[in-house]
């Protein structure tokens, strides 16, 4: 009983959020639109070679996408007053943030998988090994949308306040993960840092997904990207309880 | 359990609860039962800790101390299944502006596992009574605040739960809104529902609750029937009075020996001794000509009860 009332407090919190929050204007704004104009201005110009960056862009926007809308979902929720009553339904904080990392999940596959299909028909970019493709678009989806879980949980409800976090959060690490500088031309700090963060370990399993040379194994990549998701998801939940109050 | 064909379903207990925010004991063991279909008053001045008992109640935090049962289930054991006999309008309980009222009624009757038809009937039964059928489909954002409180109301209700907490169901709303959400929230109550209800609104909470309990500064000063309240403040007693024109209070001054307060076009006496009061004011009426429109002893108020019990106006 108590596992059907959970499961089901999950499904119905992700829909939820999907129904309402993914047709706001700042979604689109940072999760999608963001990215290609970050991309286009680097790529614009300079004669790169798409095979080579495909896989970092595409990194980027899955990672854009699926962190786009948790730094929101719950400064929203305070700032309309209906985060206190969605609490004293049949949820827990647990379920109800599984809830948010779901649909961020789902919101980033989605456009990921439209950006892939497009490289995949317009640019000739060859899928090497479709079923670890598969595994990363999951494993990444879910720990970069717990990421934006986690930057919405210390917050009140102000959500531009959430906004500037994320953008402080979210910009630095798509210069440091080998996005637009390959992994193997990073060296001395900038290696221990791109090796923290759980962008690198995407682009680097796409590289190898898609035929493009990469340095972690295809397993331990997977790996910290599902170790991440669950630090990410524990902090949420313990910085949540920490600041329920704040904004109610 | 059934009492006088009204099946008793509903029940409450809270014992020992304590919550502390910092230094400060919002809530200090505080400790009651509510019956099943009994309507219960929870009042205290801002900052008594009714919310914070409140939102202990349905779970939304978790007491530093003491336990909660809900119908038999204990709340901090099993919250999914407590939860589920609770409906709730708490104090900042809005619902969604971007969804329509039946879409809200929909997402919150797949919060409690209601099936397509249920949502469906429910949300039609609930929105005919509240008045909204014809609105149903307009998103809540175009709602004034009477319909969007009748639709938060509505979501409390789909479940049809054993156990209502209100949190100031009414503050605020027309006269034609309080009287609709008080009708359903009565009706709910006749069926077997346990109703907690706290309120600003004193005569509100004295014409629904069978009991109340005053609570300030965290704790319970006294929990009791509203008349049995009002039977131990008895001796404070008043004479109201109102004249054809309005008159100087100063007139009055000499005719009882408590305060005397202006209430509109009345003037209300405190007195231990209402005959000698009005034998006083028909004295006054004599020596200056006036006509009485109307008079009457007056018993204390559950505001008046209230008042006294918080420590007076500051």
């Amino acid at each position: 009983m108590r596992s059907k009332i959970a499961l089901r407090s999950i499904i119905v919190t992700t829909r939820k959020d999907i129904k309402i929050y993914y047709k706001k204007a700042p979604v689109w704004i940072f999760g999608l639109l963001l990215p290609v104009f970050l991309f286009l201005a680097f790529f614009i110009g300079r004669e790169l070679d798409t095979k080579q960056y495909f896989p970092g862009f595409l990194a980027m926007s899955l990672f854009f996408t699926a962190s786009s809308v948790g730094p929101l979902i719950i400064p929203w929720e305070k700032q309309a007053g209906t985060f206190e009553r969605l609490l004293s339904y049949p949820v827990s904080l647990s379920t109800m943030v599984i809830g948010d990392i779901l649909a961020g999940a789902i919101f980033g596959a989605v456009v990921s998988a439209i950006v892939a299909a497009v490289g995949v028909a317009f640019l000739a970019i060859g899928v090497t090994d479709a079923i670890m493709l598969f595994l990363f678009f999951a494993a990444g989806n879910l720990c970069f949308a717990a990421l934006g879980t986690l930057l919405s949980a210390s917050s009140g409800r102000v959500p531009s306040n959430t906004m500037m976090l994320s953008a402080l959060v979210r910009f630095p690490l798509i210069f440091i993960s080998g996005v637009f500088v390959p992994l193997g031309q990073i060296h001395g700090a900038g290696a221990y840092l791109a090796y923290a963060s759980p962008l690198t370990y995407l682009v680097d399993g796409f590289n190898s997904s898609l035929g493009v040379d990469s340095f972690v194994s295809a397993f331990i990549g997977i790996l910290v990207l599902v170790l991440y998701s669950l630090l990410f998801f524990g902090l949420t939940i313990v910085l949540l309880r920490r600041n329920l109050m704040k904004g109610l | 359990m059934e009492d006088g064909g009204v099946i008793q379903i509903g029940g409450i207990e809270a014992a020992g609860l304590v919550k502390h925010f910092g230094d400060i004991a919002a809530v200090d063991d505080v400790s009651f039962s509510v019956g099943g279909a009994e309507f219960f008053g929870l009042l205290g001045p801002n900052g008594a800790g009714k919310t914070t008992t409140i939102r202990l109640m349905t779970g939304i935090l978790r007491p530093d101390a003491g336990n909660i049962t809900i119908d038999g289930i204990d709340l901090l054991a099993e919250p999914f299944d407590a939860k589920m006999r609770i409906g709730a309008v708490p104090e900042v309980g809005n619902i969604y502006a971007d969804l329509s009222a039946m879409e809200n009624l929909d997402l919150v009757g797949r919060y409690y596992g209601l099936s397509k038809e249920e949502r469906r009937l429910r949300s039609k039964t609930l929105l005919e009574t509240l008045s909204l059928w014809d609105r149903r489909d307009d998103l809540i954002r175009k709602y004034s605040k009477g319909m969007r409180q009748r639709v938060s109301v509505a979501c409390a209700l789909i479940h049809e739960p054993p156990v209502l907490f209100l949190d100031e169901p009414t503050e605020g709303l027309d006269v034609q809104s309080r009287r609709i959400i008080i009708d359903l929230v009565k009706q709910m109550n006749r069926k077997g529902s346990s109703v907690i209800l706290t309120t600003h609104n004193i005569e509100e909470a004295s014409r629904l609750c069978e009991r109340v309990c005053i609570i300030n500064h965290g704790k319970i000063i006294t929990i009791s029937s509203p008349e049995q309240l009002r039977m131990a403040y008895e001796k404070n007693l008043a004479v109201e009075v109102s004249f054809n024109g309005k008159i100087d209070r100063c007139l009055l001054e000499e005719c009882a020996p408590g305060k005397i307060e202006e209430w509109g076009d009345k003037f209300r006496l405190h007195t231990d001794d209402p005959d000698k009061t009005i034998q006083k004011i028909m004295e006054v009426r004599r020596e200056h000509n006036l006509r009485i429109v109307s008079i009457q002893t007056v018993g204390p108020s559950l505001e008046d009860v209230f008042v006294k019990l918080t420590g007076g106006i500051k």
